[in-house]
């Protein structure tokens, strides 16, 4: 059945007489926002004729921040950006700035890197379809779903000691290596994974409520979604077949084997069936880094001092106590260029990128985030036109809008 | 690399020499203001440059070596070749204005209401010009690097709604 979008567009409302147009009021604290947004609805009866969203309740500096806080202390505010993986946030960072320093981390780095950032799409994608059937009323679904996203914070638990503000990456390398008992529970987690996604694909598939209330909502077309610049899983279902990790491969994604998974369709059924499809070939992924994962160091050696060396080398060698030392002081610190780049990874939620500028000191000239949850966001008055008031959350949580990263 | 020699003899051979410079893979191009939207619209048509990553600006105030105030960057991509280009557009006090790019894409609606809330960064022909992520009635530019990090903030600007007002 092809899918036509909505009649009821903006210009009618706008030729007629508006009075008996409602206004409601969509937040910042309702509960269906799950996040701090608002949203100002002009309704007819129960049909949305407009949206205006309304940003910024949650804005806290986070790139003025980023000025002012050096290379290693900032991956700390960029967990707080998109919170429901910090992991990815930390990669897209920390990878910025080694492009901005010309720097190589070693290939275990990589791989680990590449893991725990599949391990966060895992996640994100996890909260994002649990919280979208929670929206439309499969309750049973969203437990499903945050049953296993406990398995991956105690996997990262066990990583790094931190289950949501992670901060687990570092200039040149990692805060730790990954452990015997880390690799057991990612390989506990990819044999029993499977089964779960089963589990919630019976679940909610061919559920007959929530393909009514989500098919046909919320029609992104291509050309759309190109010019309004999405990326990531909403782009994908609106068959734009655009996937970083493919197109530009960063980190280790050349050495695996796995398919971007694209729609045609582009409603939220689509964005829905593409975030659980692409959780399917993350877990590929992990079960190919986490049997391949090379030796060696995960850090950059000692002698490039550009890592921040652990402890041990620190306490026990001359090169470690001088490495710290010219990395930790006030008056040392990296050299960078006076030069500016930009890097992006594939983030759960689409293309997270970085625009790092250096000023020779070890503090950014500037930090800009690219936050996709910003640019998805300001396609919503555009697709929740002509749908009715219950499509809101439908639309919002297929959307995957987290305001942490909305705003900074 | 002959992709990107190509991109930049379609910009060059509408509009002239441009300074072009290369970091770490990244391209970018420097065009004057008032060459910004016809330099876009190249890249959108000729080259298939049909996503809009990115808008940001940066404050180069008291930056080491730097002749102008601000420096807007675009970020620009294919969905179809998987090229990047970045333009650059450099503007300075007190003519901080920038023709806009939403009539090419979308995607820059929202980003320029930020850089305007954030630098305070005209953008002519912006169809719905307002402050994005701060309160209308704000005053400042904070991440103008004139703005201070730390300090009372700016409450003191704001009236105090009571309960019964509100």
């Amino acid at each position: 059945m092809p899918l036509e979008p909505s009649t009821l567009t903006q210009d009618i409302a706008h030729d007629e007489p508006q009075e008996y147009l409602w206004t409601l009021n969509f937040g910042p604290q309702h509960p269906a926002t799950h996040t701090t947004l608002r949203i100002v609805l002009k309704l007819d009866g129960e049909r949305v004729v407009d949206a205006m969203p309304d940003i910024g309740y949650l804005h806290s500096g986070f790139e003025k921040i980023g000025e002012h806080l050096d290379y290693n202390q900032y991956v700390t505010v960029t967990d707080r950006m998109n919170y429901i993986s910090p992991m990815a946030n930390n990669v897209a960072w920390h990878q910025a700035v080694e492009k901005l320093l010309g720097l190589e981390v070693p290939r275990r780095c990589q791989y680990i890197r590449t893991l725990i950032c599949e391990l966060a799409r895992i996640s994100d994608h996890l909260l994002c379809v649990g919280a979208m059937g929670l929206d439309t009323g499969a309750f049973t679904f969203f437990l499903y779903a945050f049953n296993r996203r406990e398995d991956i914070y105690d996997i990262f638990e066990t990583l790094c000691g931190a289950r949501f503000t992670n901060s687990y990456t570092r200039v040149g390398g990692l805060m730790y290596d990954i452990t015997p008992l880390v690799v057991e529970k990612i390989r506990q987690f990819v044999r029993t994974f499977p089964k779960t996604l089963d589990d919630m694909e019976r679940l909610l598939n061919r559920n007959r409520i929530f393909v009514d209330r989500t098919k046909g909502v919320g029609l992104l077309a291509r050309q759309d979604a190109l010019g309004y610049g999405t990326s990531g899983p909403v782009a994908r279902a609106s068959g734009v077949t655009r996937d970083l990790r493919k197109d530009e491969p960063y980190l280790a994604y050349p050495d695996f084997d796995f398919r971007v998974v694209c729609m045609r369709t582009g409603d939220c059924y689509a964005r829905y069936l593409v975030r659980m499809a692409e959780m399917r070939e993350s877990l590929k992924i992990i079960a190919q880094a986490i049997e391949n994962l090379p030796p060696g160091p995960v850090n950059s050696p000692v002698g490039e001092r550009t890592a921040l060396p652990d402890k041990a080398q620190v306490f026990q060698t001359i090169e470690g106590t001088i490495t710290h030392f010219e990395l930790m002081m006030s008056n040392r610190g990296f050299q960078t260029p006076c030069e500016e780049t930009y890097a992006a990874i594939e983030s759960p939620n689409g293309e997270l990128g970085f625009y790092v500028v250096g000023d020779g000191s070890d503090v950014a000239w500037r930090a800009r985030c690219r936050p996709p949850s910003f640019v998805h966001f300001a396609v919503f008055p555009h697709l929740i036109r002509g749908h009715t008031l219950s499509d809101v959350v439908a639309v919002l949580g297929s959307l995957n809008i987290i305001a942490a990263e909305l705003d900074r | 690399m002959a992709a990107r020699l190509e991109t930049i003899q379609s910009l060059t051979s509408a509009l002239g020499p441009l300074n072009t410079s290369e970091f770490r893979g990244d391209t970018r191009v420097v065009v004057p203001r008032d060459r910004l939207l016809s330099a876009l619209s190249i890249l959108k048509s000729e080259r298939q440059m049909d996503l809009l990553v990115d808008i940001t600006c940066v404050d180069y105030l008291h930056y080491r070596g730097a002749g102008d105030r601000f420096g807007l960057v675009y970020l620009l991509g294919s969905s179809e070749t998987a090229e990047r280009l970045t333009l650059r557009v450099f503007v300075n006090e007190p003519d901080l204005t920038v023709p806009s790019a939403v009539g090419l894409y979308e995607a820059a609606n929202w980003l320029e209401r930020e850089i305007w809330d954030m630098f305070g960064i005209r953008f002519a022909g912006h169809p719905d010009h307002r402050r994005i992520l701060l309160p209308e009635p704000f005053t400042a530019h904070p991440l103008r690097k004139d703005y201070p990090l730390q300090g009372r903030g700016e409450r003191h600007n704001f009236p105090v709604l009571s309960r019964n007002q509100g």
